[in-house]
């Protein structure tokens, strides 16, 4: 059984929360999409089917709506207000992201709600918290992570740059993963005995607390970190960890080599690779791997040898990242237990041969066109009750009357 | 005090952020955490227990920033798990636990005696809750991560750059947040499925899965139509691709490395912006559509990039968004942090008491609950500061016997 099985959601359609509606969706939820009359924008996003615009043929749209059903409902209309409180009547949980006041207007809001649904969960994202009147202010992924703090530490270390946003709707992304979160503990807490109640998430505040160190290092200490090329932003700049390989594609670094066993790896590697000439760091190498017991890491920047040795293990991965393939790289730090990685595009990370074997690749058939095609699987594995993408992305209303007929009056 | 998850118990072995991140909202919650760590070695198992930020001048185990910032209200014991003694205090606290969680490398528990199975003898409707870079299957299953190179595998860092430059992937460990957030994610869906069937389960997490997820759109339009996302010009991460915005980008305002995003989503916002910036560009018709100005985004932004230069970033933004475009400051940690009536207002950065450091703010939770709001009061354990509290109120020892495993060396 899918560990939401039965539980139903109303999920009133706008763009910052699709993805919180898809992940309770995949487990089993029962996710009742609610569109507006026309539909939501979001149909209407790029990318499309072989590039082709038109009804349900976006690819936006076919990822963020995986196993929905969609209705539709003109909450503008006394009727329409009348469908969704007999829908609200019959559902767990309402996941919306209005502006401040609308429902409230619509007499719609978590207090009218109640009413027919007295243990209803009301989840509501905004851009700043529902009581904030700055949400409601327009905002758009990006400007929800430059004001948030991720975008001051994305970058390069040429700060004649801008800051960079990273793809994917990260900014929406981490507000729901936070409304799911909410809706879970929400949930357990009724599993418990305990009443329905009312969330608010702020988008602002979900970026704010995603900042690893930018955040506490001012919180602790009063420091700013800086942005830097592939790498951590830091309060002191630190060394490189991008390398551009042999073949043209990146490669993170990750940790270099701190044990013995770790420095004979690598004077291994580069013997193997025919560098030791070019390289006369080795002999650094070869003392660390003859070095006796564990280093003390307190010398690093103190002691001259031990911090030739270590920068000789950083010296010796950038050499050799730049004469072997990136997949190389990876897989050869790997196999002596260095954690360095290659710089993936999304679709190469797809295809690899890793999240193949584990089944990351999953096939959703889409009965109006008579295809499948290959979606992004889990994201975790809950073998007793499993996630899964139970149906395509819904049409334009196509379970309106089916929902509406099954509703109690 | 009564919390949401306040029922339930959490045998946990997390540390660093991928994983001490998922077991900080479940204590915010209620739910009682207790951290189990290595006497022997101190705990640095958890790098972020020893290392910068510290509040003054003292150094120690006890005194990482980072580590009070992700642990908070949580319970830490010792367990030297070398000797048996400790493996049986360990059956114990299973027995009376919910949930079992750890971001170990694959494997290290299962070494320890405590795989799946044995969990299950112990108790037999048991969450465990494993969360790593590459799962515990699969052909990379005994590769190291950490944050970065989850990112470099799943696609998140090649996803963040300009055109002409490397990668510049995300400056912090996104994936940590977010390998937390579905951690605790995965830890209630399994909890909720065990509270309608009375059957638990392992969960196998990868770090990596779970970020390859976050680009969804790319990977269909790569399934589907066959389009990389790597190209001879890398698309521009600041520009927006689904859905086509123009401008939308990040642009250098007034001052040294200040900056202000803007979104145009429609030819009306365009208009606004015009209004506003009142430069002859912006009367330009062949720019008034917005399939024109996408296919001249460069020539587009560097005019832009002269009008912002000239402002100051909060002033701009304000007045932007006044019209009604999307607009927002690139805000620097102290901005946010400590002038944003958003965040204070919304109660975002709690003081959190810690035994040696003393009253911290730390990061709060992004959401308020009508019934049953977090909190956080206490800061992260020192190391094995509750040992003796947890075993004598959980596992019903003596002081004494208590005392006795300190001399053996047990805790």
């Amino acid at each position: 059984m899918s560990a939401l099985a039965g539980i139903r959601v109303i999920e009133l359609a706008r763009e910052p929360i699709a993805f919180a509606g898809k992940l309770l969706a995949d487990m089993g939820a029962d996710v009742i999409l609610v569109e507006p009359p026309g539909g939501d924008p979001c149909r209407r996003y790029p990318p499309f089917l072989d590039d082709q615009p038109g009804d349900d043929r976006s690819l936006y749209w076919w990822h963020y709506h995986t196993s929905k059903r969609g209705i539709v409902l003109d909450l503008d209309s006394e009727a329409g207000r009348r469908d969704f409180r007999r829908l609200a009547a019959s559902a767990d949980v309402l996941l919306e992201a209005e502006a401040p006041g609308r429902l409230r207007e619509l007499g719609l809001d978590y207090a009218n709600l109640v009413e027919v649904r007295p243990d209803l969960i009301h989840v509501a994202v905004t851009p700043f918290g529902r009581n904030d009147p700055k949400s409601q202010l327009p905002a758009t992924d990006l400007t929800v992570l430059a004001g948030g703090g991720p975008v001051w530490s994305c970058g390069y270390d040429d700060h004649s740059l801008p800051p960079v946003r990273g793809l994917g709707n990260q900014g929406y992304n981490t507000g729901c993963h936070y409304a799911v979160l909410s809706i879970l503990t929400a949930l357990l807490h009724r599993l418990s005995g305990g009443r329905g109640q009312f969330v608010d998430v702020s988008l602002h505040a979900a970026a704010n607390v995603t900042t690893e160190a930018a955040s506490y290092a001012w919180l602790v200490k009063g420091d700013t970190v800086q942005r830097q090329t592939g790498r951590h932003a830091a309060v002191q700049l630190t060394g490189e960890t991008q390398v551009r390989c042999a073949d043209g594609r990146y490669a993170n670094t990750g940790v270099p080599p701190r044990t013995p066993k770790e420095f004979g790896a690598m004077l291994g590697w580069v013997r193997e690779l025919g560098l030791e000439d070019e390289f006369p760091e080795a002999v650094f190498l070869e003392m660390g791997a003859n070095w006796e017991g564990p280093f003390d890491l307190s010398l690093l920047g103190r002691d001259d040898t031990v911090t030739a040795i270590f920068s000789a293990g950083r010296d010796a991965l950038k050499l050799i990242a730049g004469r072997i393939p990136a997949y190389d790289f990876f897989i050869g730090c790997q196999r002596v237990g260095l954690p360095a990685g290659i710089i993936y595009s999304p679709e190469e990370a797809f295809e690899d041969e890793h999240f193949k074997a584990r089944g990351f690749q999953v096939d959703v058939h889409h009965d109006d066109l008579g295809r499948s095609f290959r979606y992004p699987g889990a994201p975790y594995r809950l073998p007793a009750s499993p996630w899964r993408i139970s149906r395509r992305a819904p049409r334009l209303g196509e379970h309106t009357e089916e929902v509406l007929n099954s509703l109690a009056d | 005090m009564h919390g949401a998850l306040s029922k339930y118990r959490i045998c946990d072995f997390t540390g660093q952020l991928a994983g001490a991140g998922a077991t900080k909202w479940l204590a915010a919650l209620g739910a009682e955490v207790i951290r189990i760590e290595d006497p022997v070695r101190q705990g640095r198992w958890d790098i972020l227990r020893g290392i910068e930020p510290f509040v003054d001048e003292r150094r120690g185990i006890d005194l990482g920033g980072g580590f009070n910032n992700h642990n908070t209200e949580k319970y830490g014991i010792t367990l030297n798990l070398r000797t048996d003694k400790a493996k049986e205090i360990l059956r114990e606290l299973i027995a009376k636990s919910d949930a079992v969680t750890e971001n170990f490398a694959a494997g290290v528990l299962a070494s320890w005696g405590f795989d799946y199975e044995a969990m299950k003898a112990i108790r037999p409707d048991i969450v465990y809750v494993s969360n790593c870079g590459f799962g515990h299957t699969g052909p990379y299953h005994r590769f190291k991560t950490w944050g970065p190179i989850v990112q470099a595998i799943s696609g998140i860092t090649f996803t963040s750059a300009l055109p002409g430059q490397p990668p510049a992937g995300w400056g912090y460990s996104y994936m940590d947040h977010t390998g937390g957030y579905y951690m605790a994610m995965a830890i209630m869906l399994a909890l909720i499925h065990r509270e309608r069937t009375g059957e638990g389960q392992w969960v196998d997490l990868a770090c990596t899965e779970a970020g390859l997820t976050l680009n969804g759109p790319a990977l269909l339009d790569w399934t589907v139509n066959g389009r990389p996302w790597r190209q001879d010009v890398q698309p521009s991460s600041n520009r927006s691709q689904w859905p086509p915005m123009a401008p939308h980008g990040i642009y250098p305002c007034a001052g040294d490395d200040e900056w202000l995003a803007i979104a145009c989503r429609s030819d009306a916002d365009w208009q606004s912006l015009g209004a506003l910036a009142g430069q002859d560009w912006c009367r330009d018709p062949a720019w008034a559509q917005m399939t024109n100005r996408l296919a001249d985004q460069d020539r587009l932004d560097e005019r832009i990039a002269e009008w912002t230069r000239e402002h100051d970033k909060f002033e701009l933004a304000r007045a932007l968004l006044d019209t009604g475009v999307p607009a927002a400051a690139v805000q620097k940690p102290g901005e946010r942090v400590d002038h944003d009536p958003s965040t204070s207002g919304f109660g975002l950065w709690p003081t959190a008491t810690h035994t040696q450091m003393g009253r911290v703010r730390v990061d709060g939770l992004p959401v308020h609950f009508s019934e049953t709001d977090w909190h956080i009061e206490r800061g992260g354990p020192c190391l094995g500061e509750h040992t003796e509290e947890v075993l004598t109120r959980v596992l019903g020892m003596t002081g004494d016997e208590v005392a006795a495993l300190r001399e053996e060396g047990v805790i």
